[in-house]
């Protein structure tokens, strides 16, 4: 959408086709919300980029991207005990980072109301995990809200706003990686802007901001009281809504997009065979008194939510105690509490709960495991390979990979050549983590952001034999990594620490980070790593551009062979970012390198070793490079060791060619690209 | 136009199946046709697959299409092609795609054969499913085999009910200036 900015900030109702993400985006203006603080990570950094296409000077509100969750969530609710309407956006596993501060927020009392949107992602599309952040909502008594279309989305972003500001509190708005993302026609609503109103209303003499011992119990009590109050509001909310059913006898309660999976599933039951439905938006506090209206007459309900059985315990606990009969189905098999619930695998547990539903057998043979192969056929990996078909056994898998020109991989190159057999390599989050992929196999263990060097310290110890090396990123270095390095420093750990500074927050669409010298507004200060690892005590520090592979390897060589915490920081700028702003510059011809065929030993060590993906294998072992991928960087100049790899020049137009006919065909289709 | 009719897009991260989906999303929107569809993000656009699922009609709710379900399969790119075909495409639909070759990382690492453009057919054959493929010889940029894959689409009158008149409207409601005269001028027969 071309004007994208200018349609957030229209006080005309309107229309428009977006992602969930964008909705939340205009609901926090419509809501004026006025600070909104986040840190990236998928299914959540469109709703920031959304906002980031509103101008400069036009935002009704101040946003920051925060060096990680828990400061975003501390930043958010300082603004709202000051009296702004305020809201901060992460990922899933961003609420662990956060949950310190989190679990505080009922006990608070939050004029300006504080909404926390989670972007929580059943099926692990983009995360670590897939954990149910429903539990934190439990664990911290805070009320949650379930959207499960961009229009809901909008719609719930309002409310949560509302009830956050009418009640005083923080309402955590749940939205998962098919909601974030998913598009549709949104009708908005009108936008009435107001001026800004500056006063500092910040009162500790009217609430008690210091919860410590004693003074723990009322602050809890007022929080355990106006949850009940949330589920008083939630008993009549019109973003319940119940469906009436043809057959009188049985009941479906579902919440989140699997409610839109069950909708489609009943698209094919003639009406008399259709159980009645509860679609529930308020999740918790449960309006208890709903779900005994719906479920009172009912002989079976089958309760259907994406992993953890949150809500069919408590609806289970409910039908106890108010003596009811109805026979609650809830999870029947551990594999419903894996993935999300996309329409063939919700189509599946209804099946199988109630055959007599006559649900026609699934569409293929595939679509029986529907559950795997939606999430496994995509990356081709186990479920995909899983299952025989005709024709060939698999399609090759895609996993993703470093870009072209990508310094991480120059690094994993040459930091593999300074390594022994045995030795350990320990994995952070960020691009680099797909270094675990062959053919580099370099960061073997992942726990979470940051934790690289603290793992790494743990396997050091009573290890004389196996050196252990670790990697970050820099964005990582500033969310998590400090602590893990302070504490090997002051506990004096064998560790050596490769940096992998690429000046971006890359994997997540390249937001600045706080060694950039930019931040969301504008330019910042830049706080450089090495001057902060010097800071922080470390005594050896070596910085060396990634593309220099023979002094990256000598670099980590020599750090290796010292004893102690040493820090390797191998930089080089992210070269989807770089590649991105050249192009967008006038004058910008595009360079490749190219094989000499006639130097060419096929010794295939830039292809799979290497292994840039512009080096294609054709099927007589010679080697081509892809026109649409080679950035023209020559990183892999120096792997070659026969010398065969021509330096970047601008190409002369024609097909880019393989050695073979078969691989000349084979490239048809890009034919019609010229230089 | 049935009650409900699937696509599913495939393709390698770069090649512009974003540009593709929201494409077809909102000409389908011009056409009168209620949609909604889901993006593949994040992790893919490092190189992996990247599909976007698009669902037209009233009887669809959720935004994802699912395996074996999809009416229509656009591909950019062929070993995606195949899978998409195998694991998406029904019985008699109809695979649309666009000839180009990214080896996966096994063909490139020699672990893997890299898919031949007659797989493609003989899968769509198996399925009863016709298989058009699309190259054009003209593109100024092959960043714009998305729009030729438009372009074939409104040749072919799919989606039912879509006409290219709508993809240019749509066109027009994502770009501007020199980039969309180019895209435009990929867009006409």
């Amino acid at each position: 959408m071309k004007e994208l900015g200018k349609a957030l900030l229209s006080e005309e109702p309107f229309s428009e086709i977006v992602i969930g993400d964008t909705a939340v985006a205009r609901a926090l203006v419509e809501a004026r919300v006025r600070v909104i603080s986040s840190y990236p990570g998928s299914p959540t950094p469109e709703i920031a980029e959304a906002l980031a296409a509103i101008p400069k000077g036009e935002r009704p509100f101040y946003f920051e991207f925060s060096v990680n969750e828990k400061v975003a969530l501390e930043l958010a609710f300082g603004a709202a005990i000051n009296g702004h309407a305020s809201a901060v956006f992460f990922k899933s596993v961003g609420l662990n980072v956060a949950a310190d501060s989190f679990v505080q927020l009922s006990l608070m009392d939050i004029p300006g109301g504080l909404v926390v949107i989670l972007g929580d992602d059943p099926g692990a599309n983009s995360s670590q995990n897939e954990q149910d952040n429903r539990h934190y909502a439990r664990l911290a008594y805070l009320p949650l809200l379930e959207p499960a279309t961009a229009q809901e989305a909008y719609e719930m972003t309002l409310e949560a706003s509302r009830l956050a500001r009418e009640r005083r509190t923080a309402v955590i708005l749940r939205l998962t990686t098919h909601v974030c993302h998913a598009k549709e026609k949104v009708a908005f609503g009108a936008y009435r802007p107001e001026p800004l109103d500056r006063t500092p209303r910040f009162d500790p003499a009217a609430s008690n901001y210091i919860p410590i011992a004693a003074t723990v119990f009322p602050l809890k009590r007022r929080a355990l009281e106006r949850l009940e109050a949330f589920r008083g509001d939630f008993e009549a909310s019109p973003l319940n809504r119940i469906l009436p059913g043809g057959d009188p006898r049985r009941g479906v309660i579902a919440a989140g997009t699997a409610r839109l999976s069950l909708l489609d599933a009943l698209e094919e039951l003639p009406p008399e065979r259709r159980p009645a439905v509860l679609e529930l938006a308020t999740v918790h506090p449960l309006p208890r008194r709903l779900v005994a209206r719906f479920l009172a007459g009912l002989a079976e309900a089958k309760i259907l939510e994406e992993l953890d059985p949150l809500l069919e315990e408590e609806i289970k606990a409910l039908a106890y105690d108010e003596g009811l009969a109805t026979k609650i189905l809830g999870k029947a098999d551990p594999e419903e509490l894996l993935g999300g619930y996309l329409p063939a695998k919700v189509r599946a547990i209804l099946a199988a709960a109630w055959p007599d539903l006559g649900l026609a057998p699934p569409a293929s043979a595939l679509a029986a495991r529907a559950a795997e192969a939606a999430a496994g056929a995509a990356t081709g990996t186990a479920a995909a390979a899983a299952r025989a078909p005709r024709g060939r056994e698999s399609v090759p898998a895609r996993p993703p990979q470093l870009c072209p020109g990508c310094g991480h991989r120059s690094a994993f190159h040459a930091v593999r050549k300074a390594l022994r057999e045995g030795d350990i390599t320990v994995a952070d989050i960020g691009c680099h983590t797909l270094g675990h992929l062959p053919p580099y196999k370099m960061g073997t263990v992942l726990l979470s952001m940051g934790h690289s060097t603290s793992t790494a310290s743990g396997l050091s110890l009573f290890n004389d034999s196996r050196r252990v090396l670790c990697f970050i990123g820099d964005s990582t270095f500033f969310h998590a990594g400090m602590p893990g390095i302070v504490n090997a420093v002051y506990n004096s750990h064998n560790v050596t620490l490769v940096v992998m500074e690429n000046g971006t927050t890359a994997m997540t669409g390249h937001q600045d980070h706080p060694g950039a010298g930019r931040n969301w507004s504008g330019e910042a200060p830049k706080i450089g790593i090495r001057e902060a690892l010097a800071g922080l005590g470390v005594a050896k520090v070596r910085e060396v551009d990634a593309y220099r592979q023979a002094e990256l390897e000598a670099a980590v060589r020599e750090a290796l062979a010292e004893p102690g915490f040493k820090v390797v920081i191998a930089r080089h700028p992210c070269m989807l970012k770089l590649g991105r702003e050249a192009r967008r510059k006038p004058g910008y011809v595009p360079r490749r390198v190219a094989v000499d065929q006639g130097a060419c030993a096929r010794i295939h060590a830039c292809v799979s070793v290497f292994a840039c993906p512009s080096f294609q294998l054709g099927r007589d072992g010679s080697v081509a490079v892809s026109r649409e991928l080679c950035v023209g960087d020559g990183s892999c100049r120096q792997v070659c060791p026969a010398g065969a790899i021509l330096p970047p020049a601008v190409e002369a137009p024609g097909p880019g060619g393989r050695g073979d006919e078969a691989g000349e065909a084979a490239r048809g289709g890009a034919k019609g690209g010229k230089p | 136009m049935t009650e409900r009719y699937d696509i599913y897009m495939a393709g390698v991260g770069g090649q512009g199946i974003g540009l593709l989906s929201e494409a077809l999303a909102r000409a389908a929107d011009k056409a009168g046709l209620p949609v909604r569809g889901c993006d593949t993000h994040g992790l893919a656009q490092r190189g992996g697959v990247v599909t976007s699922h698009l669902r037209l009609g009233r009887a669809a709710h959720s935004p994802l299409v699912s395996p074996g379900g999809a009416d229509l399969v656009v591909a950019l790119e062929r070993h995606e092609a195949l899978r998409a075909a195998r694991d998406y495409l029904k019985e008699g639909g109809v695979l649309v795609w666009y000839d180009a070759v990214f080896q996966p990382l096994e063909v490139r690492l020699g672990k893997a054969a890299e898919v031949g453009a007659a797989e493609v057919e003989e899968e769509c054959g198996r399925k009863g499913a016709r298989a058009v493929l699309v190259l054009r010889e003209d593109l100024p940029d092959p960043r714009m085999q998305n729009v030729a894959l438009l372009s074939a689409l409104a040749e072919l009158g799919l989606p039912p009910g879509l006409r290219r008149e709508h993809l240019k409207a749509a066109l027009e409601d994502l770009m501007e200036g020199a980039a969309l005269e180019r895209n435009l001028s990929v867009l006409e027969p």
